[in-house]
């Protein structure tokens, strides 16, 4: 075997234009955690090791055939479900909620794992069901997306609990749940909110109207939201430069590598810089709806359709946090902010992309 | 919808799912759409705004320290509030010689020893540049004098505060508590339940009483003041401002008089005191004596007086009402006579004959009774109005213990009560498995005799023991003990009402509560072993006197008061409830080295209710107490 031949061997799944956009972001990432540690290469090595470690997982999902992909659906979720109930009676509290599980080797936070099992399994059940759907697989559907939710949204977690729901909910409407049914649904939703509302706690209804007015809470994290508005505007249209933001190197931005990693990137680079950035987001959610167009199963369209809309629901939840037009809600900027488990639940997803799209001429026969 | 199933036409199928996706594709650019637009707001038109926002650095975030609630008795009378004062503050970090500024600041206001040994812990226990007060409560003239030398003393300011004060100082000290500086371990607390913001610029928390329980309600939010500052940190504008809320006022069911009425009636003895409402649980009194100047913590102690209090062979900073753990002695008679009649072991009118001692078949070890000789012929009623051991050593001994055990716990005996006050401890009830796992041993039979009269592994707290007795009152309906009979809004004028929660109800027979209580009630009576106590009193009073040894006596040795060292007399006990018929109040009385329960503990509890129920003030205090109208009539 050739280098050549074993070059190729190596990168016949991978999707090279999505392969592409990932690793700008990825350099991005490493660029503006640089900054954002103040020149101290100890992130820049840590997410490095992230992304390595991420890429390895990724590329072996990628080189996993389509059935095989099909048939850890039910287990990951039965999984997920199982690790979320042991976190409901036995979780550790830390910051108020029940959120991780202690395994005796690790502390694990099985939510992140629902991010990939909930549309999975979804994707699952209607490719199972899908030469005679009707309106009760949808119901079922529906009730698999809201088992794990309700238990997350209990931990207290909302901000997972929501875009879980965002990405159970794709699966359902590129499953072709219909508009009337959606109708109805968000009828009901908007009519049970007060009923909610009524059950909360005062200080629950507090923290939630919280959420909506960062002022109220100008000592917390209200705090966050306007500095990081003061670093993203007066980073004005070329930016302050690399390594040459004051909000981020006096110290005013907090969770700087993490959450609010948006604001050091935008500081310094300015508006130009966040054309390119959102510029790489959207190729790379381009080249995810190419390949769900393209995907030829049932089972495939939804679940690539589900990964790339979650993934575009993530950067703008993100950066709309940064930028304070949605509440902060602890949602990490994809690719990009520091942190494994992030970038590893992001890799798996690309990973099934790219599996979808390298192996569809074996199905389509 | 389909009524039919109906199998799909590929075809169509992949052109409902394009149109969807071409949805999706359009949702997703709407998405970084808003974001552009966003962004360019941000940066290209509000652009000059954050600029200036960003360089003069910018918005500074000013908390501002909401006032903490009150705490009110159940008539309204004030047991901690606030006051404004003046306090003497440096920061050490703009003052180049900390020791050299004190010693000239010492010729215009006075600083004692302590001030300085306390200011001196402060800087030991900082937790950051903040400013470290030196002197408190100035007086309006050392205000004036400093104000007018201030230009000497860069660092050095003047700041007004609002001080924690509590008027009845010792005398509510176990049961109010008080509040102290934030330490490292509450900011460790209160950023784990992400309480933290509301915390910038608290300087001082809950730390032990009820300051310590309902720090929640008391401290209020902390309202926030944004203000543009220029390079030098001063203030430039306003921006805006979020009013703080002050903390809810917290109105106790503790009669405030009548816990200064049972603090000053111990006299000189240390004890304990606690005195419920059997009806709703509401805790009336609640005193812990001696107690201590919760002053002193407020802004952290000198280490003088720390020692003082802490090395004191009084142990003032024990709360022994809460926390002091006591055999139960006789008072656990009433009790061991329901299980004799629950477990139909003893019947009421069945008698021993008491020759002053008992022992167990086969052994010659003997259990004496307090009265040498015995009390002849003793039926249940009789046992518990003269107190009789021998009774209670048989009892026990043909109950056994697991069946004391399992009646006893279900008056709340070995269990904590409950009650809204942090640190209780839970007493103990001995059991087999109890002793099993504590001693590695057997449970022997000599084990259940000692028990039957409150003597043996038994312990109780005063206030165990107290909701053993208002649950006795209420004919075994049990309600959780609560010393917060109300939580007030400062906000919005909303109360919130604590409400009588009922804890359990024991069913207990009509005929043997009636038989206990009357003996009870007779233990008061001429023949009872606190008649001296309850003389002339208009009123029953059902109650019953222990005596808890503090030293255990050998076979055939004397007890002798005169010749034991006072620290080694017995404790004295008096439970009681009254009036007798329809009881209002509930009690315990510990007084520690008291002696006998009857002499000294029944005189204290007597003065109680005599307050309580009849609205009498004991001589000594009648000068002290104002001429408020009392609703105890």
């Amino acid at each position: 075997m050739t280098k050549r031949q074993f070059w190729q061997r190596i990168m016949v799944h991978l999707d090279q234009p999505l392969l592409l956009g990932i690793g700008l972001l990825m350099l991005t990432s490493l660029l503006t955690l640089y900054s954002a540690g103040d020149g101290s290469w100890s992130r820049v090595l840590g997410q490095s090791a992230n992304i390595v470690v991420a890429l390895a997982c990724m590329w072996a999902v990628a080189n996993l055939p389509l059935h095989y992909l099909m048939r850890t659906a039910v287990p990951i979720y039965l999984l997920g479900m199982a690790l979320l109930v042991g976190v409901a009676l036995f979780g550790e509290i830390s910051h108020g909620a029940r959120r991780w599980l202690n395994i005796g080797v690790a502390t694990i936070q099985p939510s992140e794992l629902m991010k990939i099992g909930v549309p999975l399994m979804m994707a699952w059940y209607f490719e199972k069901h899908e030469a005679t759907l009707t309106l009760k697989n949808y119901f079922i559907a529906a009730l698999l997306l809201l088992m794990p939710i309700a238990l997350i949204a209990r931990q207290p977690d909302l901000g997972t609990a929501l875009l879980i729901s965002a990405s159970g909910f794709y699966v359902l409407f590129l499953a072709g749940l219909s508009w009337r049914v959606m109708g109805v649904m968000f009828v009901a939703a908007l009519a049970s909110a007060p009923v909610l509302w009524s059950m909360l706690h005062d200080y629950q209804r507090h923290r939630i109207l919280m959420l909506f007015d960062p002022s109220q809470d100008a000592l917390g994290k209200g705090y966050h939201t306007i500095q990081g508005m003061i670093a993203v505007g007066s980073g004005g249209i070329l930016g302050k430069g690399y390594l040459n933001g004051t909000q981020t190197h006096l110290d005013f931005l907090p969770e700087r590598t993490t959450d609010f990693i948006f604001a050091v990137y935008s500081e310094e680079f300015g508006l130009l810089g966040n054309l390119i950035l959102l510029g790489l987001y959207l190729f790379v959610i381009g080249r995810g709806f190419i390949i769900t167009a393209n995907a030829s199963t049932y089972f495939t369209r939804l679940m690539a359709g589900s990964i790339t809309l979650t993934f575009a629901t993530y950067a703008f939840v993100n950066m709309g946090m940064v930028s304070g037009i949605l509440p902060v809600v602890g949602v990490p900027l994809p690719l990009i902010s520091y942190g494994g488990t992030s970038m590893l639940t992001l890799l798996l997803g690309f990973g099934m992309l790219m599996s979808i799209e390298t192996h569809k001429n074996l199905v389509k026969t | 919808m389909n009524k039919y199933v109906e199998l799909k036409n590929h075809q169509r199928e992949i052109f409902y799912f394009r149109l969807r996706l071409a949805i999706s594709i359009i949702f997703a650019l709407a998405l970084l759409g808003i974001l552009l637009v966003r962004l360019v707001y941000l940066q290209a038109v509000r652009h000059d705004y954050y600029q200036t926002l960003a360089e003069s650095n910018r918005i500074s975030i000013v908390p501002i320290v909401p006032n903490r609630g009150l705490i009110l008795d159940r008539n309204g009378v004030v047991l901690a509030h606030n006051y404004s004062g003046y306090t003497l503050e440096i920061n050490s970090g703009k003052t180049a010689d900390v020791e050299a500024t004190i010693n000239e600041l010492s010729t215009l206001v006075s600083i004692t020893p302590k001030d300085r040994k306390r200011f001196k812990k402060l800087l030991t226990e900082r937790r950051n540049s903040e400013t470290l007060m030196i002197r408190n409560r100035l007086t309006d003239e050392e205000v004036a004098r400093f104000a007018a030398q201030q230009y000497r003393f860069p660092g050095v300011e003047i700041k007004a505060r609002l001080f924690r004060d509590y008027p009845f100082s010792e005398k509510t000290a176990h049961l109010i508590g008080y509040i102290g500086r934030i330490n490292q371990t509450d900011v460790d607390q209160l950023e784990e339940s992400e309480m933290a913001a509301n915390y910038r610029g608290s300087d001082y928390i809950g730390k032990t009483g009820l300051e310590q329980s309902y720090e929640n309600e008391l401290h209020g939010t902390t309202g926030v003041e944004q203000v543009e500052v220029d390079s030098g940190g001063r203030a430039v504008r306003m921006l805006s401002r979020t009013p703080p809320a002050s903390g809810n006022t917290l109105v106790l069911s503790i009669d405030a008089k009548l816990q200064e009425i049972a603090e000053q009636s111990f006299g000189n003895y240390r004890g304990a005191l606690v005195a419920i409402d059997p009806n709703n649980g509401e805790v009336l009194a609640f005193v812990s004596k001696p107690g201590y100047d919760p002053s002193l913590f407020v802004d952290g102690i000198d280490p003088q007086s720390w020692d003082e209090l802490n090395n004191s062979p009084d142990v003032p900073l024990n709360n022994r009402a809460l926390r002091g753990q006591y055999p139960p002695g006789s008072t656990i008679k009433p009790f061991m006579a329901l299980a004799g009649l629950f477990y139909n072991t003893r019947s009421p009118g069945r008698t021993i004959s008491d020759p002053g001692y008992f022992n167990l078949a086969g052994s010659s070890h003997q259990y004496r009774d307090w009265k040498k000789g015995g009390h002849g012929s003793v039926d249940m009623f009789k046992s518990i109005v003269i107190s009789c051991d021998t009774y209670y050593y048989g009892l026990a001994t043909e109950l056994g213990i697991d069946n004391i055990y399992s009646f006893l716990s279900r008056f709340g005996f070995g269990k904590k009560t409950g009650l809204d006050l942090e640190g209780e401890t839970s007493g103990l009830l001995p059991s087999q498995e109890w002793k099993m796992k504590r001693y590695k041993e057997k449970w022997y039979a000599g084990d259940t005799v000692s028990v039957g009269i409150g003597q043996g592994y038994n312990l109780v707290t005063p206030m165990q023991l107290a909701f053993a007795t208002a649950t006795l009152a209420n004919n075994g309906i049990g309600y959780k003990p609560h010393l917060v009979r109300e939580v007030r809004s400062a906000r919005n004028n909303e109360n919130r009402l604590i409400e009588a929660k009922l804890e359990f109800d024991m069913q207990i027979d009509p005929a043997h509560l009636d038989l206990v209580k009357r003996a009870m009630a007779a233990v008061t009576q001429p023949g009872g072993t606190a008649a001296q106590a309850a003389a002339g009193a208009p009123y029953h009073i059902a109650g019953k006197t222990g005596t808890a040894q503090v030293i255990a006596m050998k076979q055939g040795e004397k007890y002798d008061a005169s010749k034991i060292d006072e620290r080694h007399r017995d404790h004295a006990w008096f439970i009681a409830f009254a009036p007798a018929e329809q009881p209002r109040i509930a009690l315990v009385v510990l007084a520690e080295n008291g002696g006998h329960g009857g002499g000294t503990a029944a005189p204290i509890a007597r003065k109680v209710l005599d307050y309580y129920l009849l609205g009498k003030v004991p001589k000594p205090l009648a000068d002290v107490a104002d001429s408020e109208d009392d609703q105890h009539d």
